[in-house]
């Protein structure tokens, strides 16, 4: 019996010639990641196990994101243990603020991850890195801090849930709108313990940044992980960042198990809105109540992104954003945020009236740069809306993707960013 | 065994979020993660809590975001376990890995009435409830995790294996 893409990436680092779900396997670690607010557990569990030393300094990344600039003086204190901690064990990769960035972004950027990696990550999201042929997934501070002392991570292999798309991608549909309609249809937990693998001609004449997506909201679904397989735009992507050759790319077998598939013909989509409060509460704009928002947030691992920017300011044109809410932009690492002053984008921004903030996940999580108030209803690009996601457990936010959003923060209104055209 | 009185939520969905909020995760005292443990569902709970009791709840619990300050803050407003119709990935095995013992069982939540007292144990999974005198069985967990839970957790387990 063949083989999925995930179950070839856990054999192969786990020394098995092969796999099957179910499985427990003892895996080998390329990238271990936590965040400036996952990460003081971590070493604080790390320390409980007196270890000298990390497995390896050169495989762990330690980023501010969450909570910088220093939102206050518990965060300070955060972010300075962790400064502490990557000083005291040589870690390679530390990432300061005005250097750094949201790590799901940053780290590839970086060339960090390659196809056939293991990633595991203290956040969640850290099923994004999954868009480059390898697996990632997201744990807590014990099970990151044990990978820190041992360099490897019992895994239980996943079942595969093959998720096609065939179709041209319609104007303002991207990968967020697709991974959307995989939330609502497989719910908020029918992906638990599965591997969620994205395929067909739509993902393969995709941009890299819109498989980021995909893989990203994996863990919407519940998912353990989200995988593409790696190909030229993959590799064209990582050319010029990608520093090492050891890495491998793998694909699933014709003849690979699947637990079941999901087929979409995707020709005739509009973008998609996440009503509150779940992600996979998902209707189409068409279907959306055209609510007053107070808010409007451009951002996040999910979609902070430059061609996100580029899609903001295409349907932004030569408009402003209403003077009756707040628009915020996140450009999601310092390389992305230079490259909008650089092209200009930052200005058009500032002067059609948005925030541009610090790169960084302040707004997403509802710790700072934008936090939401008592029955305020906004508009993100992010991947939850929960309540109290945001600030305010009575705040309702709506997920779209840019275009979306940047019609809603022009007209104060959700709005469908065809029927600004 | 554990012996508890419950408190239910028939919520499905409740998230890390709801758990803890991101914006009460700036520490790392159980004590302060605790006095916001599930504050945007139930303002109250925090307060009502009484050492060695039990959270009974619904679907996907602990969906959302990685952080193990969720079963940390549980763990540390006193309840002794999570009895829940399923659990989110992630949150099931941080509470393992900290010793926050949890018991999957829909047909147990569904007779599970307020103010119940229940039994659970440990080893085997059951789960009784006194008044009904009703058993359930809970998912049996993979031996990897049987033996961190034996150990009393990851670290434990860790220190284990190197002794």
């Amino acid at each position: 019996m063949g083989m999925t893409l995930t179950e070839k990436i856990l054999a192969n680092k786990s020394g098995n010639s092969s796999v099957k779900p179910g499985d427990i396997i003892f895996a080998q670690v390329d990238l271990s990641m936590a965040t400036d607010i996952a990460s003081p557990i971590t070493i604080q569990v790390f320390e409980e196990l007196n270890r000298d030393k990390v497995f390896d300094p050169n495989k762990i990344a330690l980023v501010n994101d969450h909570l910088t600039p220093a939102k206050d003086i518990a965060a300070a204190g955060f972010s300075k243990m962790m400064r502490e901690f990557a000083k005291k064990y040589g870690i390679k990769h530390y990432y300061e603020v005005g250097r750094s960035g949201i790590s799901h972004v940053i780290l590839p950027d970086d060339g960090l991850v390659a196809p056939g990696d293991i990633i595991v990550g203290a956040d969640s999201h850290s099923t994004t890195y999954g868009a480059f042929g390898c697996f990632g997934t997201g744990m807590g501070a014990t099970d990151i801090a044990c990978v820190w002392a041992e360099g490897e991570v019992w895994l239980r292999v996943p079942e595969t849930i093959k998720i096609e798309f065939k179709g041209k991608l319609p104007k303002y549909v991207i990968g967020k709108d697709l991974v959307l309609i995989v939330c609502r249809d497989l719910g908020m937990e029918g992906g638990t313990y599965k591997a969620l693998e994205y395929c067909g001609e739509t993902v393969e004449n995709m941009t890299m940044e819109d498989r980021l997506t995909l893989t990203n909201m994996a863990i919407e679904a519940g998912a353990k992980n989200g995988v593409i397989k790696a190909d030229d735009t993959t590799m064209k992507y990582l050319e010029g960042r990608l520093q090492r050759d050891d890495y491998q790319i793998f694909e699933s077998d014709d003849d690979a198990e699947y637990h079941s598939v999901l087929e979409y013909d995707i020709s005739d989509l509009e973008p998609q809105v996440a009503l509150p409060f779940l992600p996979s509460n998902v209707k189409p704009i068409s279907e959306v109540e055209p609510r007053k928002v107070d808010q409007v947030m451009i951002g996040s691992c999910t979609n902070g992104r430059y061609s996100d920017f580029e899609l903001v300011a295409e349907v932004l044109g030569d408009k402003k954003f209403s003077k009756d809410i707040r628009t915020i932009i996140s450009p999601a690492t310092t390389e992305i945020y230079n490259k909008m002053i650089k092209s200009g984008l930052s200005l058009k921004f500032s002067e059609a009236g948005a925030a541009i903030t610090t790169p960084g996940c302040g707004a997403c999580i509802g710790a700072h740069l934008g936090v939401m108030g008592d029955k305020e209803v906004g508009v993100f690009t992010t991947n939850r809306n929960f309540p109290g996601r945001t600030g305010s457990r009575t705040a309702e936010v709506y997920l779209t993707n840019p275009a979306v959003a940047a019609a809603t923060a022009i007209t104060g209104r959700i709005t469908d960013p065809r029927k600004l055209d | 065994m554990l012996r508890g009185k419950i408190h239910k939520y028939d919520v499905d969905n409740i998230d890390t979020d709801r758990i803890i909020p991101a914006r009460h995760c700036i520490t790392v005292d159980p004590e302060k993660l605790a006095a916001h443990c599930l504050e945007d569902l139930d303002p109250e709970f925090a307060s009502k809590v009484k050492e060695g009791e039990i959270l009974v709840v619904g679907e996907n619990f602990g969906c959302g975001s990685s952080r193990e300050n969720a079963p940390i803050a549980i763990k540390g407003a006193g309840i002794s376990a999570v009895v829940a119709k399923s659990f989110a990935r992630i949150f099931y095995r941080n509470s393992i890995n900290i010793g926050l013992p949890i018991f999957e069982s829909p047909e147990a939540v569904n007779e599970i009435k307020k103010d119940d007292i229940v039994s659970l144990d440990i080893t085997t999974g059951k789960i009784m409830i006194e008044s009904s005198k009703k058993e359930f069985n809970s998912a049996p967990f993979p031996q990897m995790m049987q033996d961190i839970i034996a150990a009393g957790g990851m670290v434990n387990y860790l220190k284990n294996k190197h002794s």
